[in-house]
């Protein structure tokens, strides 16, 4: 049976892991390398690089730890940030990740989805989306250049009708991150996930609010995700991927051994 | 040993030459014919659409190449599909050495790609899968499969029965990524070197 999968994401600026609260205040947590390494073995399932600087700063970023992490690494791993073109991904892939998550970039220039589909495969192409909850309106809402507080915008589009965007254009995979919940450990947004995965065909991500073991629970049983993404409660040790993949075993979510 | 990894042009290439170098074993990538038929085994990757993948292998003059290689040979993921007779993706006709086909996967109302770990069963005598336990988890990426048949060598299912690896004579092919799979990956690519 197919597994869900764990994902740890490393938030990646000037070559170190890092971690904010909500986007903002971003701390240290270590070297790219070593964290990789040590997630591969803790029985992670796959692992995200989210250069968070990229695509709010234009300039060209470094990427050459992409084939460090390929070296050492024997799971799937996909990077994100700063993938503006058929030729940074080609670089990015040739480098030895398996996929590129694109976000800002494919908001900036749809058609990028699709060449990306053409050239490399359905399989390599991840759409990370950005939504927030806008109370006002009552509506969820994409936001663009996230990595950078002062130049995040407000997209025109509702986060369902990217969704349904993205996959007519090619997206092989979606990473829906739910703003409001990023960084807090409050849970996952349950109901908006829920509400996406009834219009994605495509293999759907959790993103954004992972706190507890149920937390965990709680969105592969009510939301139907492929996968459950979190970054804090790994990288400060609250929750170890061993126990939680045995906790999530034990309620009868198919887990990889 | 000299193993050659036949440079398709593919994205995967680098982790291929990664997992095997992880295992001790030096490799050369290539797309030159005389060092691919002078390779005591052969792996061929790839990743992407069967059209655009054979137009690649015809642009490089490897066809005939790779159709004649007598040596063993391990084709991966899209490598696998290619050594088929023909792929429905793009109704494209493959390199024919194993006698399949492939179809895009019916799988009802689950999701495609069919991606993520799943498990496998593999047939008992199967040198690749030699040390391999039924139930092992590896990592698939793929809408399109070959179903279970005369030259399957592994099965798997996600809402269909298909083939996670075939075989015929020299050629072998893995619908899963090895190179992907952690120590079960690891193990099978481990086992083409060493028993195959």
């Amino acid at each position: 049976m197919l597994a869900r999968r764990i994902i740890p994401c490393l938030d990646v600026k000037d070559g170190k892991v890092v971690k904010g609260v909500q986007f903002r205040n971003h701390e240290i947590v270590g070297d790219i390398v070593p964290l990789a390494e040590q997630y591969a073995l803790a029985g992670a399932d796959e692992l995200v690089f989210y250069d968070i600087t990229a695509s709010s700063d234009a300039r060209v970023v470094d990427k050459s730890w992409v084939s460090r992490i390929a070296e050492v690494i024997n799971i799937p791993f996909c990077v994100a940030g700063g993938i503006k073109s058929v030729e940074d991904a080609g670089k990015v892939l040739e480098m030895g990740a398996d996929k590129v998550s694109i976000n800002s970039p494919a908001l900036a220039d749809p058609s990028l989805i699709t060449k990306l589909h053409d050239q490399f495969g359905q399989q390599c192409v991840v759409i990370g989306i950005d939504s927030y909850f806008d109370q006002s309106s009552n509506t969820y809402q994409v936001k663009q250049f996230t990595g950078d507080e002062k130049r995040t915008l407000t997209t025109g589009w509702q986060t369902a009708d990217w969704v349904k965007e993205v996959q007519q254009r090619g997206a092989g995979e979606i990473v829906l991150n739910c703003m409001n919940q990023d960084g807090v450990r409050q849970g996952y947004d349950i109901a908006q996930l829920a509400a996406i995965r009834a219009s994605c065909q495509v293999p759907l991500i959790a993103s954004g609010g992972a706190g507890t073991m149920e937390h965990f629970k709680a969105v592969f049983e009510q939301a139907d995700v492929d996968g459950a993404l979190a970054a804090s409660v790994f990288h400060k040790g609250i929750i170890a991927i061993p126990a939680l993949k045995q906790y999530l075993r034990d309620q009868q979510i198919p887990m990889r051994s | 040993m000299k193993l050659v990894i036949v440079d398709t042009g593919c994205a995967n290439i680098a982790s291929v030459r990664f997992a095997v170098e992880r295992l001790g074993c030096p490799v050369t990538v290539s797309d030159d014919p005389e060092v691919i038929k002078s390779a005591d085994k052969v792996i061929l990757p790839g990743v992407g659409s069967a059209p655009a993948a054979m137009q690649k292998i015809e642009t490089k003059g490897l066809i005939t190449v790779v159709r004649e290689l007598s040596q063993p040979t391990l084709g991966i993921c899209l490598g696998m599909q290619l050594m088929t007779r023909q792929s429905e993706e793009g109704h494209v006709a493959c390199l024919g050495m194993i006698a399949s086909e492939v179809k895009r996967m019916q799988v009802g109302n689950l999701r495609l790609p069919h991606m993520g770990w799943n498990t496998i069963t593999a047939n008992p005598d199967s040198p690749l899968f030699e040390g391999i336990a039924d139930g092992s988890y590896f990592y698939f990426v793929h809408s399109f499969a070959v179903s279970v048949g005369d030259y399957t060598l592994a099965r798997c299912e996600y809402g269909m029965p298909f083939s996670a690896s075939i075989g015929q004579g020299n050629f072998m092919g893995v619908q899963f990524h090895p190179e992907r799979s952690g120590e079960a990956g690891s193990r099978l690519l481990h086992n083409f070197i060493s028993q195959c």
